[in-house]
C-alpha cells in the first residue's frame, strides 16, 4: 500500500466510511473538549451517547491507534494510511476522540509499550489504549525536578512482589481523570543520577494516591499535583529493566516531542484567517492593504513561518521515505510549531485590541473569549515536552554535535 | 533535501563535487584580486557550458535537458556554496526562462540553443531605482515602423558588462511592461560597470533610441504578465543560490564552534553560543523547505507560484541575513580580516538580498497576493 493510486483508494474507502459513521448529531460540537474530559461531564446524555457510538466505530475499526498491531487493538496500517485517516476524519468536520480520550496512552505510553513490554504487558495495557476505553497519565516532573528531570526524589521501595511508591509529582496531565500511570522513580539512591531510575505502572484507583487539580493561568485544571504514601506497583508492572527508567522515559520523551510538533486540532483561533480579522478590526486602505503596515509585515512572517514549519515536517516525512520515525527533528519542529502558534495568538490578540482582554461576561464574544484563553493556555507550549530551551540544548549536542554544556549526571 | 530523482541526484552530486574540487571560494577569491574586467572566470564558465547546465530549463528539441527548476536550483545551491562567478544564473536561468515563457517559436530556435551553448549571454535589465521596485519602470518602448524605439535607464543589471544581450522591461505604448531582447551592441545602448561589494559583475544601461526590430518582443502572453512571471521565478533561483550560501556559512561557523578553544574548552561548549547555533540550524532547516518548495512549485506549475517564490526569498533570506552576521560574529576577530572568507560570504548575502526584492519587499507582495 505504498504507492500513491493504492493510498487513493484507501483515501476514497476512509472518505466513504467516515461518511456513514460519523454521527450526526456530533457535527459542530466542541469535539476536543467532549473528549477532554472537563466539558464532556456537561454535555447532554444525547450527545454523550452519540460520542460513546462514535468511539466504539472507531476501535472495531482499530484507528484509535491505526499504525498499531491487529492483535493490540490497533489496525496494522503503515504511517501514510494512518495520515489519510488523520486528514479524512479532519476533513469531513469530524475528530478522533480516541487518543485524546486515553491522556497519555496513544502519544506515549502505548508506543513506549510497544518497544519496552514484554508480551504480558502488551498484552495487559496496549487494548485499552487502543480502544480509549483507559486514560493514562505520566508521573514524571517533581516540584525540584523540572528540566532537570532526572534529580527525581519519589522513592519506589521492593516489598518482595510489589514496589511501594512514597513522593510528590507535578503537573500530571489529566490524573485526576485517569485509570493508569506511568511514573517515574529512584529505585537505587547510590547510583548515578540518572541509574538509579525505574519507570513503573500503577493503577490510579487506590489508596496510596491522591490527586489535586491545580488552576492554570488559563482558569482551567487540565493538571495535577499527584501524592504516593505507599502507593502499590506490581513487580509485573515495571516497564524495561530495573535502574534502566531513564532509557524508558528517553524514548517516552522523543514520542511527546513526536505528538507536539504540530498537528489539526479545533482551535478558536482558526475560526478566521488572522489577515481577515485584521482587515475587520484594524481596516484597510484604498488600495486594500491593512493600513497597519508593521502588523501587516508581522502577518506575513506568522504566515510564512507557518508555511515554513508545515513544508520542513513534509520534508523530514518525505526524506524518512514514508517511515515516520522518532528523529532529531522532533526538536526544531516543536519549537517551530510553538513559536508560530504562541505569535499566532498574540497578533490575534493585538488585532482585537480590548476585545482581545475579556475573561468572562456579555461584553465580549464566544471567540474573543475563546482566543484569550487560548493564548493564555499556549503559554505553556514552550514550557512542558521539555522546554524551548531544553530543545535547543537537545538540537546543539544531538544534531549539532556541540559538547554538552550544563547538563551533568 | 527534497525527494530527488536519480537524475537529479546524480547532477547535484556531479556539482557538488565539481564545485568543491574544481571552483573552491580560493578561485573566487583568486578573480577578486585579480582586477580582472571580466565578470567570470572563461575556463570556469566553459566547463560549465560542457557539463550541460545551461541547458537545464531549455526543452530538448532547442538543445536542453529540459530537467526544471529544482534541478536548476540544486545546481544554483552548489554554486552558491563557493561563491563561483558565472553567468549560468542570468542566462541559462533568468534568460532562458523568459525565451521559454514569452518566445515565439522562431525566437526560441534562434535564441535557446545558443544560450545553451554559451554563446550568448542573456541577462534582464528590470531595475531603475535604487530599490527594486517591479511597478516602477519608465523605460519606454515605443512602436515603429520597423519595430520599437526604446527610451530609459537601467541599474544593477547582472553581469551587465558580460551580457552580449539584455531582455529589457519596458513600458508599452499600452501602459504594459513588457521584456525586448536588445543586443549589447546596440546604437544608442551604452554600459558602464559598476562596483560591488561582491566583486561581481553589475551594469548600469543607457539606452538612447535604442531601434530593435519586431523579433524583439517576447509577445506569447498578455500585458505584463511575462515581466511579473519572469521575476517571481528569478526570485524563486536566488533563493536557491542564497541557501548554498547560507549553508555554507552554517558549516564553517559550526566547525569553528567545536574547534576554537577559549578559557580552556572549545567554545561550542558555551550555552549562549550552543543555543544560538540550534537556532541557525532550525533557520536553515525552515530555509531549505521554503527555497526547495519555490523551484519545485514551478516545475509542479502550481497556483501558488507567485506565493510560493515570495516565501521562498523572504525565508532564505531571513536565514542568510542572521547567519551571514553571525558568521562573522562567532569567529570574531578572524572574521573581520580580509584573509578570512567570512566576510566574502556576508558581502555576497547582502546583494543577494537586494537583489530583486529584499524580505520586506516579498513579504509585501505576499500580502497583496492574499489580497490584505
Amino acid at each position: 500500500m505504498e504507492n500513491a493510486s493504492e493510498l487513493d483508494v484507501f483515501r476514497r474507502d476512509v472518505k466513504a466510511w467516515v461518511q456513514n459513521n460519523f454521527p450526526s448529531s456530533l457535527a459542530g460540537q466542541d469535539l476536543a473538549g467532549l473528549a477532554g474530559g472537563e466539558s464532556g461531564a456537561r454535555a447532554n446524555d444525547e450527545v454523550k451517547t452519540a460520542m460513546e457510538t462514535w468511539r466504539q466505530r472507531l476501535a472495531e475499526k482499530g484507528w484509535g491507534a491505526p499504525t498499531w498491531p491487529v492483535e493490540y487493538g490497533g489496525a496494522g496500517l503503515s504511517h501514510p494510511e494512518a495520515n489519510v485517516i488523520g486528514e479524512e476524519i479532519f476533513q469531513a468536520g469530524a475528530y478522533n476522540p480516541i487518543p485524546h480520550m486515553t491522556g497519555m496512552g496513544v502519544t506515549m505510553v502505548g508506543p513506549t509499550l510497544l518497544e519496552y513490554g514484554t508480551d504480558e504487558q502488551k498484552a495487559q495495557h496496549l487494548k485499552g489504549i487502543a480502544s480509549g476505553e483507559i486514560r493514562w497519565c505520566l508521573g514524571l516532573s517533581e516540584p525540584n525536578a523540572g528540566s532537570d528531570l532526572a534529580s527525581l526524589s519519589t522513592k519506589a521501595e521492593d516489598k518482595g512482589d510489589y514496589f511501594a511508591l512514597n513522593g510528590q509529582k507535578i503537573w500530571t496531565s489529566g490524573a485526576h481523570i485517569s485509570q493508569w500511570c506511568g511514573a517515574l522513580v529512584r529505585t537505587d539512591s547510590n547510583a548515578g543520577k540518572r541509574d538509579g531510575i525505574s519507570f513503573v505502572m500503577l493503577p490510579m484507583q487506590q489508596e496510596g494516591v491522591e490527586t489535586r487539580p491545580i488552576r492554570l493561568i488559563s482558569g482551567v485544571s487540565p493538571f495535577c499535583e499527584t501524592y504516593f504514601s505507599d502507593a502499590r506497583a506490581e513487580k509485573g508492572d515495571l516497564l524495561g529493566n530495573l535502574n534502566d527508567g531513564w532509557s524508558v522515559v528517553k524514548r517516552l520523551l522523543q514520542h511527546e516531542r513526536q505528538s507536539q510538533t504540530g498537528g489539526q486540532g479545533a482551535s478558536m483561533l482558526d475560526s478566521e484567517p488572522l489577515h481577515v480579522k485584521a482587515q475587520r478590526f484594524v481596516g484597510s486602505d484604498e488600495d486594500g492593504a491593512l493600513v497597519d503596515k508593521d502588523l501587516r509585515q508581522r502577518l506575513v512572517r506568522n504566515y510564512m513561518d507557518a508555511t515554513a514549519h508545515r513544508l520542513t515536517a513534509e520534508r523530514i516525512t518525505a526524506e524518512a521515505a514514508g517511515r515516520v520515525e522518532v528523529s532529531a527533528a522532533a526538536s526544531i519542529l516543536k519549537n517551530s510549531n510553538t513559536r508560530v502558534a504562541q505569535t499566532k495568538a498574540e497578533l490575534a490578540l493585538e488585532i482585537m485590541g480590548s476585545q482581545g482582554i475579556g475573561w468572562s461576561g456579555d461584553d465580549f464574544a464566544e471567540e474573543e473569549l475563546g482566543i484569550v484563553r487560548e493564548w493564555l493556555a499556549g503559554k505553556a507550549m514552550s514550557i512542558y515536552g521539555g522546554s524551548y530551551e531544553v530543545q535547543n540544548n537537545i538540537i546543539s549536542k544531538n544534531v549539532l554535535g556541540l559538547p554538552e554544556t550544563t547538563q551533568k549526571g | 533535501m527534497a525527494a530527488l530523482t536519480e537524475e537529479q541526484s546524480i547532477l547535484k552530486d556531479q556539482a557538488s563535487s565539481w564545485v568543491e574540487s574544481q571552483l573552491p571560494v580560493q578561485k573566487f577569491r583568486d578573480f577578486r584580486n585579480s582586477n580582472s574586467d571580466g565578470g567570470f572566470d572563461p575556463e570556469a564558465w566553459s566547463a560549465i557550458v560542457e557539463m550541460g547546465w545551461t541547458g537545464i530549463l531549455v526543452p530538448e528539441n532547442y538543445g536542453g535537458s529540459d530537467l526544471g527548476y529544482l534541478t536548476f536550483g540544486l545546481i544554483l545551491e552548489q554554486l552558491g556554496r563557493q561563491l563561483c562567478a558565472s553567468p549560468l544564473f542570468a542566462s541559462a536561468y533568468v534568460g532562458a526562462t523568459a525565451i521559454n515563457l514569452g518566445g515565439n517559436e522562431e525566437q526560441k530556435q534562434s535564441w535557446l540553443p545558443k544560450i545553451v551553448d554559451g554563446s550568448e549571454i542573456l541577462t534582464l535589465a528590470v531595475d531603475e531605482q535604487s530599490r527594486h521596485n517591479r511597478d516602477q519602470v519608465q523605460t519606454t518602448a515605443t512602436a515603429t515602423d520597423q519595430g520599437y524605439e526604446l527610451n530609459g535607464a537601467k541599474t544593477f543589471v547582472l553581469e551587465g558588462m558580460s551580457a552580449t544581450t539584455f531582455v529589457v522591461a519596458a513600458k508599452t505604448d499600452a501602459g504594459d511592461i513588457a521584456l525586448f531582447l536588445v543586443p549589447a551592441d546596440s546604437a544608442g545602448l551604452s554600459r558602464q560597470g559598476m562596483s560591488t561589494v561582491d566583486s561581481r559583475d553589475y551594469a548600469r544601461l543607457t539606452l538612447s533610441g535604442v531601434e530593435v526590430g519586431q523579433g524583439a518582443l517576447l509577445g506569447a502572453m498578455q500585458g505584463s504578465q511575462l515581466y511579473g512571471r519572469v521575476l517571481d521565478r528569478a526570485s524563486a533561483g536566488i533563493a536557491m543560490e542564497m541557501l548554498g550560501v547560507g549553508c555554507y556559512a552554517f558549516e564553517m561557523t559550526l566547525d569553528y564552534l567545536k574547534t576554537r578553544k577559549q578559557f580552556g574548552k572549545v567554545i561550542g561548549s558555551f550555552q549562549a553560543l550552543g543555543h544560538r547555533a540550534a537556532e541557525l540550524y532550525s533557520s536553515q532547516e525552515m530555509a531549505r523547505s521554503c527555497a526547495e518548495a519555490g523551484v519545485t512549485a514551478i516545475d509542479q506549475g502550481a497556483d501558488d507560484e507567485a506565493a510560493m517564490s515570495a516565501i521562498s526569498k523572504a525565508k532564505t533570506g531571513e536565514f542568510l541575513f542572521d547567519m551571514s552576521n553571525q558568521l562573522i560574529q562567532i569567529h570574531g576577530g578572524i572574521g573581520m580580516t580580509d584573509e578570512f572568507d567570512a566576510g566574502l560570504y556576508l558581502k555576497r548575502a547582502r546583494v543577494l538580498e537586494t537583489t530583486y526584492g529584499n524580505q520586506a519587499q516579498h513579504r509585501d507582495r505576499y500580502a497583496s497576493l492574499l489580497g490584505f
